[in-house]
C-alpha cells in the first residue's frame, strides 16, 4: 500500500530547522532521511522510516515553494500563501542567505558571471560544500550583486534593506559586492594566508573611508564603485614620496616621534623610504583598474612582507602608521592633509587586519 | 432598491509578468455584481499598478445582495488581441447584510486563478448601504444570522432556540453542460466557482426566510453541503438550528418579541411540506432491497441501527415511553414541529434532561436526471423520508428530540447513499414554550436529574426496553438507571463528571462489493450496510472496553461507497462518565479447548489484553472511585452473562435477529474466536498504538480531563491518497491496509508536531473518500493546542473538587455570558444510560401508520430562561493563563510579530468554537468558499502532492484574507467539508475541488481584556431587561 499522495499543511507554516539546514545543504529527501535517521530522531521519537520521508517530504515542499519567496525577501513578509511568524521568517531568510566563508573565500573578486559558475565543481572539491549548496550560494552572490549594482547609498545598508539580512551578514554581502566590482586580485598564492574575514574587513574599511556615501550619504555614485575624484585626487599624494625635501622631513618626523617606542627601530629607519613609496604608490595606481587588482597583492608584497621578516609586531605596525598618517601635517607645503588621512585610514585599517601569519 | 453596494479597487501588487518583452503588466480591473460590470483604468507596464479607482455603484436589491458574490476579475490589457484574465476574487457580502456584523470589506485579497493557483494580491474596498425595507413579502432574508458554530455564540445568549430548518436547491453541474466540450477548462471551473456561489447564496437566503417565518433571528450549527451527482446535477442543501439570540453585551432591542409562538409556528408553512404517504421502507431490515418499490428513482432504504439504545422501531413505542406527564407535555410542544432535530452538539446548562443514544439512518438512492431544478422534490423526499426515520428511532427511545444532527451523503457514479445521524434526548420542558404546564414541570424536573449526571439516566421505559440492554443504578445518584454504556453525536456536556482523560476511538472496516450496475449494485450495497453497520458497532465496544471507558461522544460514522468496495470510519471521544458502571474487561473463548497449544496461544492473548486494558487504565489515568457492592442495584432485566459477538459474515440474514450484544456489569464482554478472521480481529484490536507520551487525541470540542490550554494552537490539514495494490484483496487484507492508513497518519501527525508537546489533538476529523478503484483517500482536519503539564499534574491530584469549583466558576461566568460554557475545556461530570445493542433488523416493523403519517410540525420552543445578569469580572479563567509561564512567553512573542510586521495580520484558524485563552468579542459572518484548482501541468508543479499541497495552503490564505478583510483576526469552527481529488497522470493532469466554511470573529486575549475597564458590566445589563422575550 504506497502514498501516491500524501500533504500536510498547518494554519502556520510548520519550519524545522534540522531539515531546513539539509535542504539548505543541498541534500536529496533520501540523503536527508539518512541524516536524520543518523542523529538519532528515530529512537528519540519512537516514530517509523515511512514518517520521517513523508515528513521530510513535505517540508522539502514547502521550501520549494518559500525559495521563490526567499529569493525578494520583502515579499516574504507581504506573501499571504505562508503564515510564518516573523521571528521564523528572519530565521529563514538569515539561513537562507549564509555562506561558507571558504566559499566566499575562493569567489572573492571574481566575476559573478556563468563562467565562474561552471568552476563551482572545483571550488566545491577543494571546499567540500556540496555542490547544490554552492551553486545556491553563488546565485544569492549574484543577486545580491545585481540588486544593488545599481543603487546609491551605503551599499550595506541597502543590502539590508532589499534582502532584510541582519547587520553582519548584509556588511559581508557588501565586501562581496565590493570585491566582485573593484575585482581585487585574492587569488596569488601569497595572499592565501588571508581570510574573507580580513578581506570582507578590509572591504569595509575602504567603503568606510574611501566612498562617496563616506563624505555624503546622497552620493551619486553607487557604494561599490569607488568614487573617480577620490581616486583621481590621489595622485596628488606622490609628492609625499617624489619630493625629496618632504620625504626627508617626513621620515625624521616620524623617526623622532617613535624613536625608543618600537622594537624595530632601527629596521624602521633603513626602510622608511620604501615602504612610504610603497604606501602611497598604491594609492596612486587606483586609477587603473589593472592595477587595481593588485592591491592587496601589493600591500602584502611590499608592506606586510618586509615587515613580518624584520619581525615587526603588530603593535609596532600600528604606532608606526599612526605616526606616519599624523605627521604630514607638519610638513610645510603640504596640502593635502584631509586627503591624506582619508586615504591612510583605510590603508592602516586593512593593513592591521591583514599583518598576521 | 434596498440596498447600494459599493465597490474601490485600490491597488494590486506582486501580479504576473504578463507581457515577456516587457516583463511587466499592463493591468486593469473588471467589478462585476449581477449583470453590471465596471472597469477601472489599464495602469500600463507595472507590477504593482494604483488604480484608485472611483467607487463603483451597483444598486441593487436585497435578494441579490443575499445571492449574488461580488465578482473581481484583474485582468492583462493587450491592444491587439484579448485580453488575459490574470485571476480573479470572489467576495461574499452577506457579512455586510447584517448589522452587528462587519461593516467594511477592505484588504489585499489573493488573486486566484483556477489554473495557475495564486497570482498577486489585490487591496479592494466594499461597503453596503441597506435601506429600510417595508415590504413584509419580500424574498430577502437579510438580517438573520448565520454560524457554523454547533453551540450558542459565545457574545450571545438564546432567547429561544425554535428548532431544525433544512432548505435544498439543484442545478444541473456546468462540467456536465455540452457547452463544457467546447469551453476551456478555465471557463468551465469559473461557471462552477459561480454557479455554487450563487447557489449557496440562494440557499441561505431560503433558509434566513425560514428562519423569519419562524421568528427567529439566526441560524446557528449551520452546516451546508455539496453534492456533485455528476450528470444528475448539482445538489447544494443544508441545515440549521434556528434561534432568537441576543447580543450580551447590547440592548437587543431589535428582537422580534412575539408571545405566542406555537401559534406562529403552526401557521408558517414550514420547513417542509410533510412528506404523505411517505413508505416504511425503513421496516425491514435486511431484505428491504426486494420490498423496494422501482419508481423513476430506485431506492432502498437500510434498517439502520441505533447504538446504545439500538433499537428500533416499535417497541419503545408500544411500551408507551413516556413515564410522566412530564414526558407528554414536553412531547406535545415538539411534536408539533415536524423534524424535533437540532444541529448543536453543545447545549446550555440544564436543556439536556436525558439521552437516549445514537439514532443513524442511511438510505440508497439511484441517482437520475434533476428535471426541473427548481422544484427538487425528489431529493426533498429523500431526506425528509429518512428524517422520518430518525424521529420514529428516536421515539422508540422514548425521546421526543434528536440532538447533534447532522446528514452526509456518499456519491459513486450513479449510488448514493444518504446518511442522517444524531442522538434521540429528551429535552427540557423548562425551556420550551408551554406556558401552562411550566410550574409543575420545572418542579419535576427538578427531582428527576441531579446536576452531573441526569442526562446519563435512560428516557425510555425499563420494562418495556426497545433492545436488550442492561442497567443498573446510577452510579453517581444512584437513584435512576442507567445503561452500562452510552454513546452519543453530542459533545461531552459541561456538568458531565468524567474519571481520568478522554481519547479518539476510531473503528475502520472495508468491505468488498462485486461491481455492477443500478439497481443491482445499490442491492449490493444495502445489503452490505447492516453488516458494516454492525461491525463498527462491534469494533467501537471492543476498542471502548479495552480502553477501560464506558461512553463515546462526538460519534460519527461514515460510510463510503466505491466501485467495489465499501468503507466504514467510525470516530468518536471514549470517556469513563462517573455515573455509568465501570466496564467488564474483554474475555477470549477458543473453539476447541482441548488443544493445548491453542490453549496456550488464548491465555497468551487473554494476558495481552488485560494487560493493554491496565495500561490505558493508567494512560488515560481512569480510577473511579470504588463503591460498595450493594448500593448498586442488580441489574434490571437479567443481563445475558456472556454475549456473543458473531462476525457477521458468517451469519445468515435469520441470525441477525438474534443479535445481542448486551454483557453483564462485571462479565467480561467474551470474544469467542471461532475462526482465523475472528482471530485477526483479536488482534488488529491490539494493533492500535496509544499516541506517543505528550499526546492526547479526541474529536470533540473539549479533551475531557485537560483545562489549562495554553493560547497556542496549530490548525492542520493533511490527506494521504493510497493505492490499495493487493492484487486478490480480501476484506481482512484491506481492513488491515486501511487501518495501517489511519494508524500511519496519525503517527506522522504526531511526528510532525512533537514541538508542541505537551498537547492535544482536537476535534479530528476523518473524511474517507474512495476516488477510483484500489484509492482511498483521506483527509484529516484537526487543531494541536498545547497544554500546561504541570497544571495538568495538579488538576489531576484533584479532580473532582477542581471541577467543582470549576463548575460554580462557570455558574457565575454564564450569568454574565451564559453561552460560553463550551469554551471551558473543563469539565464533566456524569451520566447516562447505554446500552448497546445491535439490532440487526426486523424490530423495526411495528411502526404504527398514525405515527408516520403524523403531518403537523413539532413545534420546539425552548426557552431559556432569562437570566440575572450579574456585574463580574469576566476574568475568571485569566489565573490559569497568568499561572502558566508558557503563555505569557507566548504571548510576548506574538505580539512582536504584529509590531514589526504591520503587512500581514496573523489570522488565526480552529475547528473548534473557541479560542483557548481568549474571549470572542464579535462574530464578522459566516465564511463559506469553494474553490476548484485545476492543472495540465502536474509534474511541473511537483506531482500530486505539490499540487495539492500548494492548493490547501492557496485556500488557507484566502481564507484568512476575507476574514482579514472583514477586520477579524481568527476563525472559529472551521471545517473543510469537501476535498474531491481527481488525477490523471498520464495526461499530466489534475483538479481539486475544496470547500471550507467558519466563522470570522474577532477575539482578544484575555490577558489583553483584563486592562479593559469594566465595560461589560454596563453592557450586560440591558441582557437582563430583555431576557424574558420569548417566542
Amino acid at each position: 500500500m504506497s502514498s501516491d499522495l500524501d500533504v500536510f499543511v498547518g494554519n502556520t507554516t510548520l519550519i524545522d530547522e534540522e531539515v531546513y539546514r539539509l535542504w539548505l545543504d543541498g541534500h536529496s529527501v533520501a540523503e536527508a532521511v539518512a541524516r536524520r535517521l543518523r542523529g538519532g530522531l528515530l529512537e528519540r521519537e519512537a516514530t517509523s522510516v515511512a514518517v520521517l520521508q513523508s515528513d521530510t517530504r513535505d517540508h522539502y515542499r514547502t521550501f520549494q515553494m518559500l525559495e521563490r519567496l526567499l529569493h525578494a525577501p520583502p515579499r516574504l513578509l507581504q506573501q499571504l500563501l505562508f503564515q510564518i511568524p516573523p521571528e521564523r521568517q528572519a530565521l529563514l531568510v538569515q539561513r537562507y542567505y549564509a555562506f561558507d566563508e571558504a566559499l566566499a573565500r575562493e569567489l572573492l573578486g571574481k566575476k559573478l558571471s556563468k563562467g565562474t559558475k561552471k568552476e563551482l565543481d572545483e571550488v566545491s572539491a577543494r571546499t567540500g560544500v556540496g555542490i547544490r549548496s554552492c551553486r545556491r550560494q553563488f546565485d544569492n552572490f549574484k543577486r545580491v550583486f545585481k540588486a544593488v549594482e545599481e543603487l546609491r547609498g551605503p551599499l550595506a545598508e541597502n543590502i539590508q534593506q532589499l534582502f532584510l539580512l541582519p547587520p553582519s551578514l548584509a556588511r559581508d554581502y557588501a565586501a562581496i559586492v565590493f570585491f566582485a566590482n573593484s575585482r581585487f586580485e585574492t587569488g596569488k598564492r601569497r595572499l592565501q594566508f588571508l581570510s574573507f574575514g580580513d578581506f570582507a574587513a578590509c572591504a569595509q574599511s575602504m567603503m568606510a573611508h574611501w566612498s562617496q556615501g563616506a563624505l555624503a550619504p546622497e552620493a551619486a555614485e553607487p557604494d561599490g564603485d569607488l568614487p573617480k575624484s577620490f581616486l583621481q585626487d590621489l595622485k596628488e599624494l606622490k609628492v609625499l614620496v617624489t619630493d625629496k625635501d618632504l620625504l626627508d622631513q617626513h621620515k625624521s618626523l616620524v623617526c623622532s616621534a617613535l624613536r625608543g617606542k618600537i622594537s624595530v627601530y632601527n629596521e624602521l629607519e633603513a626602510n622608511f623610504k620604501a615602504l612610504s613609496r610603497a604606501l602611497v604608490n598604491v594609492g596612486g595606481k587606483l586609477t587603473h583598474a589593472r592595477d587595481v587588482r593588485d592591491f592587496f597583492v601589493d600591500l602584502v608584497e611590499k608592506v606586510i612582507e618586509p615587515c613580518r621578516s624584520d619581525k615587526w609586531s603588530p603593535g609596532d605596525l600600528r604606532l608606526f602608521l599612526q605616526h606616519y598618517t599624523a605627521a604630514p601635517r607638519n610638513l610645510p607645503g603640504f596640502r593635502h592633509q584631509a586627503l591624506w588621512e582619508r586615504y591612510m585610514a583605510a590603508i592602516s585599517a586593512c593593513l592591521l587586519r591583514m599583518f598576521h601569519d | 432598491m434596498p440596498g447600494k453596494l459599493k465597490v474601490k479597487i485600490v491597488a494590486g501588487r506582486h501580479l504576473p509578468v504578463m507581457d515577456r518583452a516587457s516583463d511587466l503588466t499592463d493591468a486593469f480591473v473588471e467589478v462585476k455584481f449581477g449583470n453590471t460590470t465596471f472597469k477601472t483604468d489599464v495602469y500600463p507596464k507595472s507590477l504593482n499598478p494604483q488604480w484608485n479607482s472611483e467607487w463603483f455603484k451597483f444598486e441593487v436589491d436585497d435578494e441579490e445582495l443575499q445571492d449574488e458574490p461580488l465578482q473581481i476579475t484583474v485582468l492583462d490589457h493587450d491592444t491587439y488581441s484579448a485580453n488575459d484574465a490574470i485571476g480573479k476574487v470572489y467576495i461574499d457580502i452577506d457579512p455586510l447584510l447584517y448589522s452587528e456584523a462587519a461593516t467594511v470589506i477592505s484588504g489585499w485579497f489573493p488573486i486566484y486563478d483556477t489554473i495557475h493557483g495564486i497570482r498577486g494580491e489585490i487591496n479592494v474596498v466594499v461597503k453596503v448601504d441597506l435601506f429600510n425595507d417595508l415590504n413584509r413579502f419580500r424574498q430577502s432574508s437579510c438580517g438573520v444570522k448565520f454560524f457554523c458554530t454547533t453551540s450558542i455564540p459565545k457574545c450571545y445568549r438564546a432567547v429561544v432556540i425554535h428548532g431544525f430548518v433544512e432548505e435544498l436547491v439543484v442545478n444541473e453541474d456546468p462540467e456536465y453542460q455540452w457547452i463544457d466540450r467546447i469551453r476551456t477548462p478555465r471557463a468551465s471551473n469559473e461557471a462552477r466557482q459561480r454557479l455554487i456561489s450563487l447557489m449557496s447564496g440562494e440557499l441561505q437566503r431560503k433558509i434566513g426566510l425560514k428562519v423569519l417565518e419562524m421568528r427567529g433571528n439566526a441560524v446557528v450549527g449551520y452546516l451546508q453541503c455539496f453534492d456533485l451527482e455528476g450528470e444528475s446535477g448539482l445538489v447544494v442543501r443544508a441545515i440549521g438550528t434556528a434561534c432568537t439570540l441576543d447580543k450580551l453585551s447590547n440592548t437587543s432591542a431589535f428582537l422580534p418579541a412575539c408571545n405566542s409562538p406555537s401559534k406562529e409556528m403552526k401557521e408558517s408553512p414550514l420547513v417542509h411540506p410533510p412528506s404523505h404517504g411517505c413508505r416504511s421502507t425503513h421496516n425491514s431490515p435486511i431484505h428491504t432491497a426486494t420490498g423496494s418499490r422501482l419508481t423513476q428513482n430506485f431506492s432502498v432504504s437500510v434498517p439502520t441501527l441505533i447504538y446504545t439504545g439500538m433499537g428500533s422501531g416499535s417497541a419503545g413505542k408500544e411500551g408507551g415511553p413516556f413515564k410522566t406527564l412530564l414526558r407528554q407535555q414536553t412531547q406535545s410542544a415538539l411534536e408539533q414541529r415536524e423534524f424535533p432535530f437540532f444541529t448543536l452538539t453543545t447545549f446550555p446548562p440544564g436543556f439536556l434532561v436525558h439521552v437516549g443514544g445514537v439514532v443513524s439512518a442511511r438510505s440508497v438512492k439511484l441517482l437520475d436526471r434533476i428535471h426541473n431544478p427548481d422544484e427538487p422534490e425528489t431529493r426533498d423526499a429523500w431526506w425528509a423520508e429518512i428524517r422520518q426515520e430518525i424521529k420514529s428511532h428516536a421515539k422508540a427511545l422514548g425521546c421526543h428530540a434528536v440532538v447533534g444532527y447532522s446528514e452526509s451523503t456518499s456519491i459513486c457514479e450513479e449510488v448514493c447513499i444518504l446518511s442522517a445521524s444524531g442522538t434521540a434526548a429528551v429535552l427540557n420542558p423548562r425551556f420550551l414554550q408551554d406556558g401552562t404546564m411550566e410550574g409543575c414541570l420545572e418542579q419535576r424536573i427538578e427531582e428527576a436529574s441531579p446536576p452531573g449526571c441526569g442526562f446519563c439516566h435512560i428516557p425510555y421505559d425499563e420494562l418495556n426496553m426497545p433492545f436488550p440492554a442492561h442497567l443498573t443504578y446510577c452510579y453517581n445518584c444512584r437513584k435512576q438507571k442507567v445503561p452500562d454504556v452510552l454513546f452519543t453525536t453530542i459533545d461531552l456536556p459541561v456538568e458531565a463528571i468524567v474519571v481520568g482523560k478522554g481519547c479518539l476511538i476510531q473503528a475502520r472496516l472495508c468491505r468488498l462489493k462485486k461491481k455492477a450496475q443500478a439497481e443491482a449494485n445499490a442491492t449490493s450495497i444495502s445489503n452490505l450496510l447492516p453488516f458494516m453497520e454492525y461491525e463498527v458497532h462491534t469494533q467501537l465496544m471492543n476498542k471502548l472496553k479495552l480502553r477501560g471507558m464506558n461512553a463515546l461522544f462526538g460519534l460519527r460514522i461514515q460510510i463510503t461507497v466505491g466501485e467495489n468496495m465499501l468503507m466504514g470510519l467510525a470516530s468518536a471521544t471514549g470517556v469513563y462518565l462517573a455515573a455509568l458502571p465501570t466496564p467488564g474487561g474483554i474475555q477470549i473463548a477458543g473453539k476447541t479447548p482441548n488443544d493445548g497449544t491453542y490453549e496456550q496461544h488464548i491465555s497468551h492473548m487473554q494476558k495481552k489484553i488485560n494487560d493493554t486494558i491496565a495500561k490505558n487504565k493508567e494512560l488515560y489515568e481512569i480510577n473511579p472511585p470504588e463503591l460498595p457492592e450493594e448500593i448498586i442495584g442488580s441489574p434490571i432485566p437479567e443481563p445475558r452473562q456472556r454475549s456473543r459477538l458473531l462476525r457477521s459474515q458468517s451469519e445468515s440474514s435469520d441470525e441477525v435477529t438474534e443479535l445481542d450484544l448486551s454483557h453483564g456489569k462485571k462479565d467480561a464482554f467474551v470474544l469467542e474466536i471461532d475462526d482465523t478472521d475472528a482471530m485477526e480481529d483479536v488482534h488488529s484490536l491490539l494493533t492500535d498504538v496509544p499516541p506517543p507520551s505528550g499526546f492526547y487525541s479526541c474529536n470533540t470540542e473539549i479533551m475531557p480531563g485537560i483545562n489549562n490550554w495554553t493560547p497556542e494552537i496549530q490548525m492542520f490539514t493533511a490527506v494521504r491518497v493510497s493505492r490499495l495494490s493487493n492484487i486478490n484483496p480480501t476484506n481482512q487484507t484491506l481492513n488491515k491496509n486501511f487501518n495501517d492508513l489511519c494508524e500511519n497518519l496519525l503517527k506522522s501527525l504526531y511526528f510532525k508536531l512533537r514541538s508542541m508537546v505537551p498537547c492535544c489533538l482536537c476535534h479530528v476529523n476523518f473524511t474517507v473518500a474512495l476516488p477510483e478503484d484500489e484509492l482511498v483517500q483521506i483527509a484529516v482536519t484537526a487543531v494541536a493546542i498545547t497544554y500546561d503539564k504541570n497544571q495538568a499534574l495538579q488538576a489531576n491530584k484533584a479532580p473532582t473538587e477542581k471541577s467543582q469549583q470549576r463548575a460554580s466558576t462557570d455558574n457565575e461566568e454564564q450569568l454574565q455570558f451564559p453561552l460560553e460554557l463550551c469554551s471551558d475545556p473543563l469539565s464533566s461530570q456524569p451520566f447516562s444510560p447505554a446500552k448497546e445493542v445491535l439490532e440487526g433488523a426486523s424490530s423495526h416493523t411495528g411502526i404504527p401508520a398514525a405515527q408516520r403519517d403524523r403531518c403537523n410540525s413539532w413545534i420546539e420552543l425552548i426557552k431559556l430562561k432569562a437570566q440575572t445578569i450579574r456585574r463580574g469580572s469576566i476574568k475568571t479563567t485569566t489565573s490559569l493563563e497568568k499561572a502558566s509561564p508558557l503563555a505569557e512567553g507566548y504571548l510576548r512573542h506574538r505580539s512582536v510579530p504584529s509590531g514589526t510586521n504591520s503587512t500581514v495580520s496573523v489570522v488565526k484558524m480552529t475547528p473548534l468554537s473557541f479560542l483557548p485563552g481568549a474571549k470572542i468579542t464579535k462574530y464578522l459572518g459566516i465564511i463559506n468558499m469553494f474553490f476548484i484548482r485545476e492543472t495540465t501541468s502536474l509534474r511541473e508543479e511537483g506531482g500530486v502532492s505539490g499540487f495539492l499541497h500548494a492548493f490547501i495552503a492557496e485556500v488557507f490564505a484566502m481564507v484568512r484574507a476575507h476574514v482579514a478583510a472583514l477586520g477579524g483576526n481568527a476563525v472559529v469552527s472551521y471545517i473543510m467539508k469537501q476535498c474531491v481529488f481527481m488525477e490523471n497522470p498520464n495526461k499530466n493532469q489534475a483538479q481539486c475541488l475544496i470547500n471550507v466554511s467558519g466563522d470570522a470573529v474577532v477575539f482578544v486575549r484575555e490577558s489583553e481584556l483584563e486592562v479593559l475597564p469594566p465595560q461589560p458590566a454596563a453592557a450586560a445589563q440591558p441582557t437582563g431587561a430583555a431576557g424574558d422575550v420569548t417566542t
